[in-house]
Formats: C-alpha cells, sequence, structure tokens
C-alpha cells in the first residue's frame, strides 16, 4: 500500500518521488557521505590524564629545574657588580651642589667628583651603565614621540617630521631633527673614571665608546641623511632640539661614524625602556690582552659633568659596573624562581603521588553507576 | 506492538520535554536494560501527554530545541523545528551523541575564550603600575590585532569542531553521560568565576615573571635588553606559547586537523613575527614596523627562553594538578568512561531490533512551539488495533494529499494542489 511504499530508511528531505517515480532518479540524495571527517569518525590521539603521566612529568620537572636554577643562581653570583648613585640628594654627597644649583641657561659646566673603592677587581670585559628610576620611559604619549622616517634618513620627513612630535616638532620655524620628546630627552651627563694607584696618581681609564648599540639598531634603523658626508650641510635647515646644548651632527665631531643620528649614545637612549627603572650601556672597558685583571681593586674617582637634572620628577641617577656572563647582568632571581618552582614541583609531585595511591585503589573497583 | 493499557508509569525527572520513566513492565518491542530508560513510542507520548502533565509538556514547549520528525502527514513540524529527521529513532542519536557533544564542545569553546582573552587585558592592567597609568600596551600593535584574528582562532576552530570525550558507540552504551549537560554543569556563573580567577592568576605569572626576569637587565653581550619593544616580544611570546599548551590540555580528541592548526600557528606566529621585525618590511613601511631587529636581538638570548620556560610551566602546571586531584578524588562519570575505553574494547554497535510495524498506526509526530494535536493524542486513537484499511480522518488540515497513494512532495508556491484532495 501507500504506507508500504514509503520507505522508512530514507532520510528527511529526500525526494521520495525518486523511489515511486522511476523516471526521477537524477534527484540527489542529501544523506552525508560516510566518511571518516563527516561522520566525525577521524582517527585521533585521545590522551587522558593517568598517574602515569602525571606524576612521571611532576618528578622530572622538578629534576630539571633545579639544576638549572642553581646554575643560574652561581652564576648570577659570580657577576660582579658595583653601583653608585650620584644624584646629589644629601647635602653631603659630592654632587649636592651641582645638582642644587642647576639652571638650563648655564654655560660653564658644573663637574663633581664622587671617589669610590672597589672590594674586588673585575675582570674580563667591564661594562658602564648609567642608570636611571623614576623616569617614565614607557609613558605613552613618550613612546609615540618620535619619527622614524626622519630617524632613518629619508630627506621629507627631515623637513617635515611627523605630527607625533608634537609639541617638540619645530622650533623658531624650524623643523626639529631630530624630533620629539624622547630625543628632546636625551642623557647628556659625561662620566670619566680615573684609577688612583697606590702612589696616589689617577691614571684615566679608556673607555671605549663604539659597539654598545645593537648592530640593526646602528646599520638600518638609524641613517644620517644624504649619507655619512658634511652632516651640517645635510642638516641645513633644521634647528636642533630644544633642551640640548649642541645640534646633532655635534654630538661626535671627531667620528665621523658616530655622528649626528648614528652616534651610538643617542641612538641607545632612543631605544626607550620599559620599565621605570633602567640602565643603559655608557662604555665598555675592554679587557686587557696579559692576565691582568681589568679593574683592580683599590680606589677610583669618577667624574661627571653634571648635566641633567632628574630631582625635579624625584628621578635617581647612578653608575653601575658590572661583568657580564651567558645570561647577561647580576639578576638572582631566575635562579632563585627556577630552584622555588623545580622544589615546588617536586613536593607536588610526592602529594600526588599519595593522593593517587590512597584513593586510585578506590577508583578501580568503583564501577560506573547507572 | 501490545494495545494493553500499561500501568502508568512514573514519571521520575521531567525538564524540557525530556522523561525518565521507571520500568514497570517489558515493553515488547523495545528491550530496556537497567533501571532507566529514555523510551520514546506511543505508549510514553500518550501518558506524557495526559491531562495535567499536558500543561506542563506544552508549556516546556518553549523549549531549548524543537524536534520534529517529519513523516506521512506532513512537513509542518519539519519547517518550524530546529532538528527533523524521519524516524523516532533518531532522537537517540542527536541527544546522547550530537547534542552532548555540541555542549561539551560549546562550553569548552566558551571557557577557552574567556581565559584568553582576559589574560590578554588583565596583563595590561598590571602594566598600568608600572607605566604612569598611560595606557601603554604591553605587546606590540600588530600582536594584538593579530592574536584572535590570526595566532588563536584556527586551534579553537579546531577544538570547537572535532572534540569528542568518548566515542558515539560508548555514548549509546552510557547515557548517564548526558546528565552533565542536564545539570548546567560545565558552563554556569560558577565555571565562570573560576575562568576568571584562573585568568588573574595566568595574568599575574605572565606580567610579574617577565618583568622580575627583566629588571635592570642585560645581554650577554652587554646591551640592552629590557627595553619596551624586547619586553613586548617576551610576554607576547609567554602569552601565546601558554594559551597553546592550554587549548593542548583542553582538548581530549586530537585528529590530524588539530595538530596542524595547533603547531601550525605557533609556528606561524614565529613566521610573521621574525617577518614583521626584519630589515625589509622596515624599510618598505617605516612608521608601520618600528620592532626592527627586536625578534633577532632578543631572542638569541638563553635568558629569554628560560623565561618563557619557567613562566609557561608555572601557569600550566596548577591547572594540571588540579584536574589529576580531581580525577583522584571525585572523578565524573565521564572520566571513568574514558579511563575504561582505554583500557576495553569498544562496545559491538547495538542491532536495532528490527520489529515489523504497520506504518499507518504509528506515525510520527511532531514537537513544536505551538500547541500542535495533543488532544487528539491523548484521544489515543491511533493506539487501536483495528486494521485500518481506509484512513480516518485524524486531521482537520488539507493541505497534505493523505487520500491519494502520493508520497510527499514540497509543494512550490506557484503550483496547483495536484488532484483532488479528500476533504
Amino acid at each position: 500500500m501507500m504506507a508500504s511504499s514509503y520507505n522508512a530508511k530514507e532520510e528527511d528531505g529526500h525526494h521520495s518521488g525518486a523511489s515511486s517515480h522511476g523516471a526521477a532518479g537524477a534527484v540527489k540524495s542529501k544523506k552525508p557521505d560516510n566518511t571518516a571527517f563527516k561522520q566525525q569518525r577521524l582517527p585521533a590521539w585521545q590522551p587522558i590524564l593517568t598517574a602515569g603521566t602525571v606524576l612521571p612529568a611532576f618528578f622530572v620537572i622538578g629534576l630539571i629545574f633545579i639544576p638549572i636554577g642553581i646554575g643560574l643562581f652561581v652564576s648570577s653570583n659570580n657577576i660582579k657588580e658595583f653601583q653608585i648613585d650620584y644624584t646629589g640628594v644629601d647635602i653631603s654627597s659630592p654632587c649636592y651642589s651641582c645638582a642644587k644649583n642647576f639652571s638650563w641657561n648655564s654655560t660653564t659646566p658644573c663637574v663633581c667628583y664622587v671617589p669610590f673603592t672597589l672590594n674586588q677587581s673585575f675582570e674580563s670585559n667591564v661594562f658602564m651603565y648609567y642608570g636611571l628610576s623614576n623616569f617614565y620611559q614607557n609613558h605613552r604619549r613618550y613612546v609615540k614621540s618620535r619619527d622614524d622616517s626622519q630617524l632613518n634618513g629619508d630627506r621629507s620627513a627631515l623637513t617635515n617630521p611627523s605630527k607625533e612630535c608634537e609639541p617638540y616638532r619645530t622650533s623658531d620655524g624650524l623643523p626639529i631633527a631630530p624630533c620629539g620628546a624622547i630625543a628632546n630627552s636625551l642623557f647628556n651627563d659625561t662620566l670619566e673614571l680615573y684609577h688612583i694607584d697606590s702612589n696616589g696618581t689617577s691614571n684615566p681609564i679608556p673607555l671605549a665608546k663604539k659597539g654598545i648599540a645593537w648592530w640593526t639598531d646602528k646599520h638600518v634603523k638609524f641613517r644620517n641623511p644624504g649619507g655619512n658626508n658634511n652632516l651640517s650641510v645635510a642638516f641645513h635647515g633644521t634647528n636642533k632640539p630644544v633642551n640640548w646644548r649642541n645640534p646633532v651632527y655635534e654630538l661626535d665631531p671627531s667620528d665621523p661614524e658616530n655622528n649626528g643620528f648614528i652616534n651610538e649614545d643617542f641612538i641607545v637612549w632612543m631605544r626607550t625602556a620599559a620599565l621605570p627603572t633602567f640602565r643603559k650601556l655608557y662604555r665598555i672597558i675592554q679587557k686587557k690582552p696579559n692576565t691582568t685583571p681589568t679593574l683592580p681593586s683599590g680606589k677610583y674617582l669618577l667624574t661627571i659633568t653634571y648635566n641633567y637634572p632628574v630631582l625635579s620628577f624625584d628621578g635617581r641617577k647612578r653608575m653601575i659596573l658590572s661583568t657580564i656572563s651567558w645570561m647577561g647582568g647580576k639578576n638572582p632571581f631566575l635562579g632563585i624562581a627556577y630552584i622555588t618552582v623545580g622544589s615546588i614541583c617536586f613536593f607536588l609531585g610526592v602529594v600526588l603521588l599519595i593522593i593517587h595511591h590512597k584513593y586510585d585503589t578506590r577508583n578501580n573497583s568503583a564501577d560506573i553507576p547507572n | 506492538m501490545s494495545s494493553s493499557s500499561a500501568d502508568k508509569p512514573s514519571v521520575i525527572k521531567a525538564r524540557a520535554g525530556l522523561f525518565w520513566l521507571q520500568k514497570t513492565e517489558t515493553v515488547q518491542d523495545e528491550e530496556v536494560d537497567g533501571e532507566y530508560g529514555l523510551v520514546i513510542n506511543g505508549h510514553s507520548l500518550a501518558f506524557a501527554l495526559e491531562k495535567d502533565l499536558q500543561l506542563e509538556l506544552l508549556r516546556t514547549a518553549s523549549a531549548h530545541i524543537g524536534v520534529g520528525i517529519s513523516g506521512q502527514e506532513g512537513m509542518q513540524a519539519v519547517l518550524s523545528s530546529d532538528f527533523s529527521f524521519a524516524q523516532f529513532r533518531y532522537l537517540q542519536r542527536l541527544l546522547l551523541v550530537h547534542g552532548r557533544w555540541s555542549y561539551l564542545r560549546m562550553c569548552k569553546f566558551l571557557q577557552y575564550f574567556f581565559y584568553k582573552n582576559f589574560t590578554f587585558t588583565f596583563v595590561h592592567f598590571w602594566y598600568a603600575f608600572f607605566c604612569g597609568f598611560s595606557a601603554q600596551t604591553v605587546y606590540d600593535e600588530w600582536f594584538i590585532t593579530l592574536y584572535n584574528l590570526m595566532y588563536t582562532a584556527l586551534p579553537v576552530l579546531g577544538l570547537s569542531i572535532f572534540d569528542q570525550d568518548v566515542n558515539d558507540r560508548w555514548s549509546f552504551q552510557y547515557p548517564q553521560l548526558y546528565t552533565p549537560g542536564q545539570l548546567n554543569q560545565y558552563f554556569s556563573k560558577k565555571a565562570f568565576v573560576r575562568c576568571m580567577m584562573k585568568s588573574c592568576y595566568s595574568s599575574l605569572i605572565l606580567f610579574f615573571i617577565p618583568w622580575a626576569a627583566m629588571h635592570d637587565t642585560v645581554r650577554d653581550d652587554g646591551k640592552d635588553i629590557a627595553d619596551y619593544q624586547s619586553f613586548a616580544l617576551l610576554a607576547q611570546t609567554c602569552l601565546l606559547i601558554v594559551m597553546s599548551i592550554q587549548l593542548s590540555l583542553d582538548t581530549h580528541y586530537w585528529t590530524a586537523v588539530n595538530q596542524f592548526f595547533v603547531w601550525g600557528s605557533l609556528a606561524g606566529y614565529f613566521a610573521i613575527t621574525f617577518t614583521m621585525y626584519s630589515n625589509g618590511m622596515f624599510l618598505i613601511f617605516t612608521s608601520a614596523f618600528p620592532f626592527i631587529g627586536t625578534a633577532r636581538n632578543s631572542l638569541n638570548q638563553p635568558n629569554v627562553w628560560l623565561t618563557i620556560f619557567l613562566t609557561s610551566l608555572l601557569c600550566i602546571l596548577p591547572v594540571v594538578a588540579f584536574r589529576f586531584i580531581l580525577i583522584q578524588l571525585r572523578p565524573t562519570i565521564n572520566d571513568k568512561v574514558r579511563h575504561k575505553m582505554r583500557k576495553e574494547a569498544l562496545p559491538a554497535p547495538t542491532k536495532p531490533v528490527r520489529v515489523k510495524r504497520i506504518s499507518t498506526r504509528r506515525s510520527g509526530y511532531a514537537f513544536s512551539h505551538s500547541q500542535g494535536y495533543g488532544d487528539l493524542v491523548t484521544s489515543r486513537k491511533f493506539l487501536l488495533k483495528i486494521p485500518v484499511r481506509t484512513r480516518p480522518a485524524l486531521f482537520t488540515e488539507t493541505d497534505s494529499p493523505l487520500a491519494q497513494n502520493q508520497p510527499q512532495h514540497y509543494r512550490t508556491i506557484t503550483e496547483e494542489p495536484e488532484g483532488s484532495q479528500s476533504p
């Protein structure tokens, strides 16, 4: 009958005309294909968290982390570092008068002398940094205030800097090169180091000023407009930043490879720091060819030409001398963190083992309730 | 089919149109194992539509989904329902396999999506304390654009499409697996709050570990590494790796497509990052890609990779430990079946008991949003044993060609009704 001719296997939507009208056999079935993909039967890996995987994982992680942590901690402890704050906050500090009497218009630079003593001698390359505190180089308006095209030597950007540099974009009607707040606040203290030997004579320590910036910065990101030839001509028609004493082509007149935008101190400053307390590489003290220590222990004198005012925003300046290892500067945090996490992991592994032992025997007999 | 009025089965639980019936007698054409069975046949339907229950059923007809069964009486139910099929027995597969998988996938997707976006945002909140509350982003702007668009889009898509906790045959074997869906266990307000707490913890780790590791640090050749761009790269790499591992923990069914999506997204991230931070892109689009050289100069530092490793493990290990403890102390049905699945072979597919039925008496019925044919069903006319030669006019609708020996056609609007119809 009609009922029996209705094929119960047909899917919904299938034009059942095909079953009773033999002529209409060209209608396509809407039944999905019986492939593994469409029927969700793809071969798959189905991992579950069993004791056999989790517990060994915890123990292995604990056993790996603890030696790494110890290695890091020992490495960090072997790094020698010396810091000295020379802001001049206390009346007893040598730079107090320079700090107090700072004025933007002074023509004679204020020099202060800070003596210090190194208890240990520093071997291999010694890196000299200047550090600033409470200086927010990561403030959004500050970070945006630069023109990378201009710094890359683009002539049109040199004479027409980006709007992001406002209000440090033009001065006296001329465009500022380099524009922006970052360039304007360039660190301009000069630090010199003298070793006072047993006779009392002070020997200046040679400070290398090349090789302090990233290679990609120095050779790709920052380029002088019109090459490195006569820079004062290349920068004609621009003005120096408001807070600078000298224009950009006088940053290092003695070395054309370090003058203009590609001056390494300038490049290092333009790489803005992520956090409000930071240090930037200032000079490198090369290691001596024989086995004498680079900086023998003893008395030293730091001569500072105090040009950079930080007291107005409660900032601090310091000078740091540091050696380096495979993990960078002195930072015990990673070592301690690895040791701590490794021990916690191991301990947690033991706890999980106890829990597993106690409860898993109960689980094996527990069946799935209906 | 026995037409004897069965004793009234008691309805134990009724929720959203689904009924658990306690077995009081063996219904001949359906073998029901165990104490509870999901039985949908004429008997249960009739009793469900008893006067006192009818209102409740029809009120709950504003149910979560409407299921229509197409049949000889027409396609109206099909047109107004969310899912439709041709035979009652397909309902079992719809609920126990597809419905359950759908619920599982949806909840996993939601939890993961909230987790990854909350973590991403909370890290910016912690950075605000260190950047003078100036809304400076921790991550590179390109990363922020591509994070949801490219780096985490495909893996979560793979999870939502392919994930299964147990296979379909095991789902039939253990219909109790359906319970978490009814009890709203996988995603509820409590689950959402737990997800937020997990995000908060992850964001603390994802910000403060890089912060402490990079605080006042330098590279292994003395040059800068604590600059904004390197810090951004470190933070975003940590975030992406943690999110990928979290997704891997959530995925229970690793097909080849899932593997490709997860590993491919991570590889894509590194490829795109190196490309964006390369010399070429900087020289072409100078102001758009200022991060030149950052990837090369910071990702070759062992310091950075050790920080990434530490951050990932610190975010993931509590999750693993917590899940393991839950499996040991309070295993859910899901956990037990999955453990069983590993040890035992797949149960044989149950052969459906084929009983010769006369289709005139057993028709499909529609559960739809409107009042429907409840009265007609409760009149139990369809349960009569009288062999029917001519179909009684059960329905007053005339737009289906019942009286003719014609199978169903979809009628287009312009077509004239075929032949003469019996009123």
